[in-house]
């Protein structure tokens, strides 16, 4: 199949024949027009990224997962950009697990989505394999017609020189055989010579999203959908507490719903397994398990923020030292502080959780998942199942959203998903299936927070600025941290405040629970944007002084947030008037290695609730790729930050989560959405990142417009309906 | 029983609280629609029953004797295909999981309604999420939508 071709270790790669039933799980191509016509496709390799096929189509592997960032577009337009090609023939496919061909240099070499790193840790791979691949097909095209390759001109998916015509297609066999230049040889256009990239999408579809065709006509295949012929389908029964382990379990009555196969125990709770997902749930709900809470969660929210602010009371773990740090806070003028809180936050992607396991005992396992961490999930299932990783196969399909919940340094899906295919002796594919009600309840949550802010103000200034937080690690214990490093990601954004003030203090104390976290959408920015942007309003009122003109003031050396800053204030018409009730409030952020500021207008209403009416954004993330995709990151991250900001909270009883699906963990909907428009900064500057950079600046561009208002702090999120 | 998905019959055998969602799925491999929440909560388990927007989640299959049941796979009235096309041209899309379903409200809405206002669309869309925060766009599509069938 596809997606387990293998390359040569040589520096050529050669791919042999792939047939059609091959590219069962190719996606973004439809390619069954072409079957009927000419029969099997030869897919050649130039490289491990790009693939010519007989059919003239180029195919470039993702080693990013397409969950609705873009990447699939994004990443393809790199390689069509240097390669010289036709739009119209690219494709694209997730790449094989394979951490020395796919690896992701800001995952220490490891295959991962997140961060928002696609774009900026590909551009030069990517470059380099379509410059590399054009090179290829130019040489083979000389040595085919007698030419010098100088006199071979690759243009728009055509090989030509004089009267000699070639596709890529035609020539990609005698490519292959071409050693592939030395990367330091390959040149690259000029950002004027571009034909795709920062190019805008049109109406007629020539150039737009590569996934938009097949998810619009429902061609597009999820994990989920993934459903072969004899499969069983798994519910897990897990802990309602955080960190329950089970003692026990009575099955009678689950074993006697219809279509209910079998009953087993793995580490994490009970698998009920059935040949359908319906019979499955209907088991489960009547499957008694008894647990062991000695060490789980027994405190409610209350008595965990408790905790949080007892902590509080003593210095951290030191950040960030300005000046005379901490100490700075007393002394004359006036001492301001406030307790910003945060609660945990889920993840929820539409796609719930999902994979199916295909296992053969001793001999191999094939698993289809949409996972953030492949190899991570490829060395899990292979411990879970005596296995070696190279006898665990991993198909990338694409995901429903996922946000971060789908990169898990534990493997927490494949492990349980391996664990109930091992217990069955893989006698059928087993898929494992998460409802909604599991997906909220089942941890890996934005971890809740406490920012205790702190300042001195002196003279008409900010004199010393502190920020103190209370939070759990999510690095601790796992592969990206060594043991006794602090986990300072989970302050970024605090402790590294780019405002010129003269003493700065940032610490952090890290909290112990058996709730688990992860990272979620922007991870730590989720909370320091809102606590640092948010204070210095509450500041900068207390200083009479505009919110716009004293960050312009306080960010007099840092020009590329001034610039955002700049831009968003002047299509916003900062300053200009509102209708009565109307208010604007700013922000500005840095995250990603991005820039953004947005300005929210918001109109509290006379019964005391209030509306965002209009968000204006504006981002610098270097060179842009695909400004449509940009926008659409932008408008999506203003949702999803208001979404969590206005009000989702997951807060727990007795160590329960309270909440269990949408109706009471309420996710924005269109009556919520602001108008957005988005704007760029022109920039030749390396892509930096768009999936997340978007969503920390909306929470505090919200509360400041409120603050704008009725002059209150809005310390406590979510903010609710009322201003 | 019968029952009429896409215009074609189907004849139905399964339990009779099983929800339309898991027989499209897993037995007739219509699997364009998705599974959400289960509990009729976020739309993306949207069909037709008779044209009017139904959550196939909470749905028994066996409760649609003799109705006509239209999916994303079968949406092809000048109102669905106006829509269809609309998605495309704004690039809508983001992750896509709740998009058919959102495509098959802005079909009843637009079929009901085939010059609705800002708040007319607010209002028939409002009840499905989109995760991916599309909302903006998904706007900008059910008025293109509308301009298209004119």
């Amino acid at each position: 199949m596809a997606d387990t071709a293998t390359f040569s270790p040589s520096r050529r790669f050669i791919l042999g024949v792939v047939g059609f039933g091959a590219a069962g799980f190719a996606v973004g191509c439809d390619l069954r027009a072409a079957d009927a016509v000419s029969g099997p496709v030869t897919q050649t390799a130039l490289g491990p990224y790009v693939r010519v096929g007989s059919d003239n189509t180029v195919t470039v592997y993702l080693r990013h997962i397409e969950f609705g960032q873009g990447v699939s577009t994004g990443l393809t337009t790199i390689v069509a950009e240097e390669l010289d090609a036709d739009w119209k023939q690219m494709r694209f496919e997730h790449s094989p697990a394979n951490d020395k061909l796919y690896g992701n240099p800001a995952f220490g070499g490891m295959m991962g989505t997140g961060g928002s790193t696609a774009i900026f840790s590909s551009w030069e791979q990517l470059r380099a394999a379509g410059a590399s691949a054009r090179e290829m097909l130019r040489q083979a095209a000389a040595r085919k017609w007698g030419v010098n390759a100088s006199d071979v001109i690759v243009a728009k998916g055509e090989v030509q020189s004089g009267n000699n015509k070639a596709t890529f297609g035609e020539l990609a066999a005698e490519a292959a055989a071409i050693p592939p230049p030395d990367a330091k040889a390959l040149s690259y256009k000029q950002a004027s010579a571009y034909a795709f990239i920062g190019k805008e999408r049109d109406v007629a579809k020539t150039f737009g999203r590569l996934d938009t065709p097949d998810k619009v006509h429902a061609r597009a295949h999820y994990a989920l959908d993934y459903h072969p012929e004899g499969v069983l389908t798994a519910v897990l029964a897990r802990s309602p507490k955080f960190g329950g382990k089970v003692v026990g379990f009575e099955a009678t009555a689950a074993k006697a719903v219809a279509g209910v196969t079998d009953v087993v125990q793995i580490s994490n709770g009970v698998a009920v397994i059935a040949t359908n997902f319906w019979a499955a749930k209907k088991g489960r709900d009547v499957l008694k398990v008894t647990w062991d809470d000695s060490s789980a969660e027994k405190r409610s929210t209350d008595a965990i923020l408790a905790d949080y602010r007892a902590a509080l009371a003593k210095p951290g773990q030191e950040a960030r030292k300005e000046g005379a740090g901490a100490a700075a806070l007393k002394g004359s003028g006036e001492a301001v502080t406030a307790d910003f809180e945060f609660p945990y936050l889920v993840h929820a992607p539409m796609e719930p959780l999902n994979c199916t396991v295909e296992y053969k005992p001793g001999e191999s396992c094939v698993i289809h998942s949409g996972s953030q961490m492949p190899t991570g999930d490829q060395k899990a299932a292979a411990g879970v199942l005596g296995l070696q990783p190279d006898q665990v196969t991993i198909v990338t399909h694409l995901a429903g959203g996922s946000f971060g919940r789908r990169a898990t340094p534990d493997a927490d899906l494949v492990t349980e998903a391996t664990q109930i295919a091992k217990a069955i002796d893989g006698k059928a594919p087993v898929k494992l299936m998460w409802t909604r009600e599991d997906d909220i309840r089942s941890g890996k949550y934005r971890p809740m927070s406490i920012h205790r802010m702190s300042a001195r103000l002196n003279k008409g200034a900010i004199e010393a600025w502190g920020d103190r937080t209370a939070i759990q690690s999510i690095m601790e214990g796992t592969f990206f941290l060594p043991p006794g490093t602090p986990d300072f990601s989970a302050i970024e954004g605090s402790n590294d405040i780019q405002y010129a003030i003269p003493n700065i203090s940032v610490d952090v104390h890290f909290m112990k629970s058996p709730v688990s976290v992860l990272w979620w959408r922007s991870v730590g920015h989720t909370h320091t944007a809102y606590a640092k942007e948010h204070f210095l309003d509450v500041l900068a009122k207390k200083l009479g002084k505009d919110p716009v003109a004293y960050r312009r003031e306080l960010l007099a050396k840092e020009p590329r947030l001034l610039g955002v800053l700049n831009l968003a204030a002047e299509k916003a018409g900062w300053g200009s008037p509102l209708p009565p009730g109307k208010t604007r409030g700013v922000a500005v952020h840095h995250s990603f290695s991005s820039y953004v500021a947005e300005i929210a207008e918001v109109t509290v209403k006379e019964d005391g609730t209030f509306a965002v009416d209009r968000v204006v954004c504006a981002v610098d993330c270097g060179t842009v790729i695909n400004p449509d995709i940009v926008r659409a990151q932008m408008e999506g991250g203003i949702g999803y930050g208001l979404s969590a900001i206005l009000g989702e909270a997951l807060t727990i009883k007795d160590g329960a989560p309270v909440q269990s699906n949408f109706f009471d963990y309420a996710p924005l909907r269109m009556a919520q959405m602001p108008k957005v428009e988005v704007y760029m900064v022109a920039s030749t500057e390396p892509p930096s990142g768009v999936g997340e950079p978007g969503v920390p600046p909306i929470g505090p561009a919200v509360a400041n417009a409120l603050l704008a208002a009725t002059g209150k702090t809005y310390a406590k999120l979510p903010l609710g309906a009322k201003a | 029983m019968k029952l009429t998905i896409n215009g074609e019959e189907q004849e139905y055998t399964g339990e009779e609280d099983r929800p339309l969602l898991w027989y499209l799925r897993e037995d007739l491999k219509l699997t364009g629609t998705k599974f959400g929440c289960g509990v009729a909560a976020c739309g993306a388990c949207t069909v037709l029953v008779e044209g009017v927007p139904t959550r196939a989640c909470v749905t028994p299959a066996a409760s649609l004797e003799g109705k006509k049941i239209t999916t994303i796979e079968g949406l092809d009235t000048p109102a669905g295909q106006a829509v269809q096309k609309a998605w495309a041209e704004l690039d809508v899309v983001q992750c896509g999981w709740c998009q058919s379903g959102q495509m098959l409200a802005a079909t009843a809405l637009l079929t009901a309604t085939p010059k609705p206002t800002e708040q007319q669309i607010t209002d028939g869309m409002t009840s499905n999420i989109c995760r991916c925060a599309t909302y903006h766009r998904i706007r900008g599509a059910v008025a293109r939508a509308a301009e298209i069938i004119g």
